[in-house]
């Protein structure tokens, strides 16, 4: 390819061929404000608030969708420029039916960020703003169109990144707008709750549904015993929403917070993941004793079911291979089933006067929370689920300077972890986790990997393989001596899609297939802090991956706090009556 | 003809990739009538494309409608040549005449008034497209004797 020099403000740069304008004047560290555009999301070209002066042309041209070429020399801050600016962003405000004191996304709104900086102190512009009523059907999301800017990144992201098509645009002129199938509500649509939609919409028009009131509420409520715990990306994430750089680890300063927002037990999802990885290592050697030693039906591979957007696409597009799922609920839904049971029963607390809540870097475990499958306690599993922008945003109502917390511990009972649990949080975390549990189980053996770290499942590849062979097993596993386990990893439904077709025509070489529904993993969910790229992403994983080697226990199996489970509760054992019970749950198909 | 077989037979005709949708649309909508729910799922499902994206390409497109339209489809122009020649009092001597607004259908199911972005007479505005036949040159009275002249085709009663 060739490079090409160019001008830019003056400022010579050469660059390769293809490149676009707005690239090529980062490379200058010059900022071309932009809205339609998103680095995960192919060009749009609709807002036209990134254009700029190219010398020699009438037009402006939009630095998102102008590929430099020879010579070119360009003005990104032009009287014409600044002036087109103004007027596209006029033009948005003037359809834009917001309210900035009680918008979610104020402060953090990039309509709003560039309307300060670049709007007219005084907008004569008529004002034809719409406001509509939001769609607030479903658990996770709220649809505002009046908030819209149909910059499309939400149909983008829907479409190109998880497939899944639940948003399109409808209409056309003044009429057109952001829709479901037929403006049916979201909670009625194969929309999959994701929020990657959420995370990447510039404005408050996708948001998650807040509970930030019926949390107060309970924690101010001195007849309630609140028990809370937060899922392995939050501690990763939390830190960007309280104004540091993205990759820094908060978890001990994150539970000092909890503590301090009055919550009674302050616990950690990752018990469950360990808890995750016995039940569902032991569900994966019963399939494959059952294949291997053909004593009875098992369907291979078996897929992880830790990620409540990718098992609402299963049941949508793909119901049909439901019994491929692994029975084992979330982690968020185990811990929520063992809060009102084994902890009520050790604290000696009734568990009605429980209220169970999880922090999580997601918005569908918002809706998964609310299954009628979660129940299975006797109560609902899990009361409330928060976001980490929304524990963010409590412990700035609380008034509490994070940055000056000392770091403290979980509680115990439902608080001990191993680094398997914590990388739950990075796609391929699962995967990982359960080839070291099961690999030692099997053979007696930790995994042969330098470090514990099975680098082959790491990484942003959308789909990874690997193959183990296994030798020298213990007596009961000697079926399995030279069996070579395949696994496979995805994330971001497109990838999963993919995955999928080979399973349904049933050419998938797999034993055993992580999905998580958003790319990344859960650090990069639609809960966790707003924006989302790829230099983020990394530097979250690596967060993830220092944290797990930084602790004393790397496998789940070692997890004190788990041997004492199966100890004094569930005494059955693994994939017992009792974790059945709790634990583990079906799903059915929907259209 | 079923729903599934028309949707099978417009995707024959016209072929099975996205960019071939809007034609596979317009034979379905002149085959079934408006395109409801159960026919854009069909075709979604037919053509595997997302039923959000199929129900988004057809509203983009005024003629293929997806909400129940009367026997006759009265179009207005709304465009700004048929606007300067007073369209607005041909429409409302039809929406008096019909006792509809504009975006709505006569109770009998025989009408439905809606304005539509340019016809391509703007020298003979205003004109009208009543189903697929245009008329020009309108005046609110001509307007609705066309329209009168059509009931009495169908044998409508006043
Ligand atoms: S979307 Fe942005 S600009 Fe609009 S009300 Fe919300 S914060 Fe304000
Ligand atoms: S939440 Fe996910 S599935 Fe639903 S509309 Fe947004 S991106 Fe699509
Ligand atoms: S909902 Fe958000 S992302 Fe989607 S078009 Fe509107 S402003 Fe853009």
């Amino acid at each position: 390819m060739k490079k090409m020099k160019l001008y830019i403000d003056n400022n010579e740069v050469e660059v390769m061929e293809g490149t676009t304008i707005l690239e090529a004047a980062q490379g200058l560290n010059i900022t071309i404000p932009t809205l339609c555009h998103h680095e995960d999301l192919c060009i749009a070209g609709n807002c036209r608030v990134c254009v700029v002066e190219v010398e020699g042309s009438e037009m402006l041209s939009a630095a998102c969708a102008t590929p430099v070429s020879t010579g070119m020399r360009i003005k990104t801050n032009s009287l014409k420029v600044r002036d087109s600016r103004r007027t596209i962003i006029d033009m948005l405000l003037s359809e834009h039916a917001g309210e900035c004191v009680t918008c979610q996304r104020s402060g953090n709104c990039e309509l709003q960020t560039l309307a300060v900086l670049y709007g007219s102190p005084d907008n004569h512009l008529m004002d034809i703003s719409i406001k509509t009523e939001p769609d607030r059907s479903s658990s996770s999301i709220i649809k505002d169109d009046s908030k819209c800017i149909k910059c499309q990144r939400c149909v983008r992201t829907c479409q190109e990144i998880q497939k899944i098509g639940a948003l399109t645009m409808s209409g056309k002129g003044e009429h057109a707008k952001v829709s479901t199938f037929f403006e049916l509500p979201l909670n009625t649509v194969v929309c999959t709750n994701c929020g990657q939609c959420v995370i990447r919409c510039p404005t408050g028009a996708l948001v998650e549904r807040t509970y930030i009131d019926e949390v107060w509420d309970v924690i101010g409520n001195s007849d309630v015993h609140t028990v809370v715990q937060t899922a392995p990306a939050v501690r990763v994430g939390l830190g960007e929403a309280l104004g540091h750089d993205a990759g820094g680890r908060f978890t001990g300063q994150m539970v000092s917070a909890l503590r301090k927002l009055g919550f009674d037990a302050v616990f950690d999802t990752n018990f469950t993941a360990d808890l995750t990885i016995i039940e569902e290592g032991s569900e994966l050697l019963n399939r494959l004793t059952n294949v291997i030693k053909g004593s009875g039906e098992a369907l291979l591979p078996m897929f992880t079911s830790c990620s409540p957007g990718w098992i609402k696409f299963i049941e949508h597009q793909f119901p049909h291979l439901l019994g491929h799922l692994s029975t084992c609920k979330s982690p968020q839904q185990m811990f929520g089933a063992l809060a009102k049971t084994r902890w009520s029963e050790k604290a000696q607390i009734e568990p009605e006067k429980i209220s169970s809540i999880s922090i999580m870097p997601c918005t569908a475990k918002k809706f998964e929370a609310a299954r009628p499958e979660m129940n299975d306690s006797g109560y609902r599993d899990v009361d409330y689920v928060l976001t980490t922008r929304e524990l963010a945003k409590m412990i700035k109502q609380a008034g509490i300077d994070f940055d000056k917390l000392d770091e403290s511990e979980c509680d115990s009972l439902l608080g001990k972890h191993s680094g398997a649990a914590v990388i739950f949080g990075a796609t391929g975390g699962v995967m990982e986790a359960a080839i070291r549990t099961v690999y030692e189980l099997v053979t007696g053996r930790p995994v042969p990997f330098e470090n514990l770290n099975i680098t082959a499942v790491r990484g942003m590849e959308g789909i990874r393989e690997a193959t183990l062979r296994i030798e020298g097993t213990v007596e009961k596993y000697n079926f399995l001596e030279g069996v070579e386990l395949k696994v496979a990893v995805a994330h971001g439904l497109k990838n999963a899609n993919a995955i999928m077709e080979l399973v349904s025509q049933g050419s998938a070489p797999w034993h055993f297939v992580e999905v998580m529904a958003c790319p990344g993993g859960c650090l990069s969910g639609g809960g966790q802090p707003i924006p989302t790229s790829p230099e983020i992403r990394e530097a979250r994983a690596r967060a993830i991956y220092e944290e797990d080697e930084s602790l004393p226990i790397r496998k789940s199996h070692e997890n004190p706090e788990i041997t004492r489970i199966y100890e004094e509760f569930l005494t059955d054992g693994p994939c017992g009556h009792k974790s059945h019970h709790l634990l583990h749950t079906h799903y059915t198909p929907r259209r | 003809m079923s729903i599934s077989l028309s949707v099978k037979t417009a995707i024959e005709e016209s072929g099975n990739s996205r960019e071939n949708l809007m034609s596979v649309l317009q034979i379905i909508r002149s085959d079934l009538g408006t395109l409801s729910p159960a026919i854009l799922t069909e075709v979604a499902d037919q053509m595997g494309l997302s039923r959000a994206d199929v129900y988004g390409t057809a509203t983009f497109y005024s003629f293929l409608e997806t909400t129940p339209v009367g026997k006759y489809s009265i179009r207005i122009c709304r465009s700004i040549s048929c606007d300067m020649k007073n369209k607005n009092a041909v429409r409302e001597a039809l929406e008096n005449h019909l006792f509809i607004k504009k975006g709505e259908t006569t109770k009998d199911g025989m009408f439905t008034l809606t304005e539509t972005n340019c016809l391509g007479h703007c020298h003979e505005g205003p004109v009208m497209l009543v189903n697929d036949e245009i008329h020009t040159e309108l005046t609110p009275d001509s307007a609705v004797k066309i329209i009168e002249e059509i009931r009495i085709r169908e044998g409508v009663d006043e």
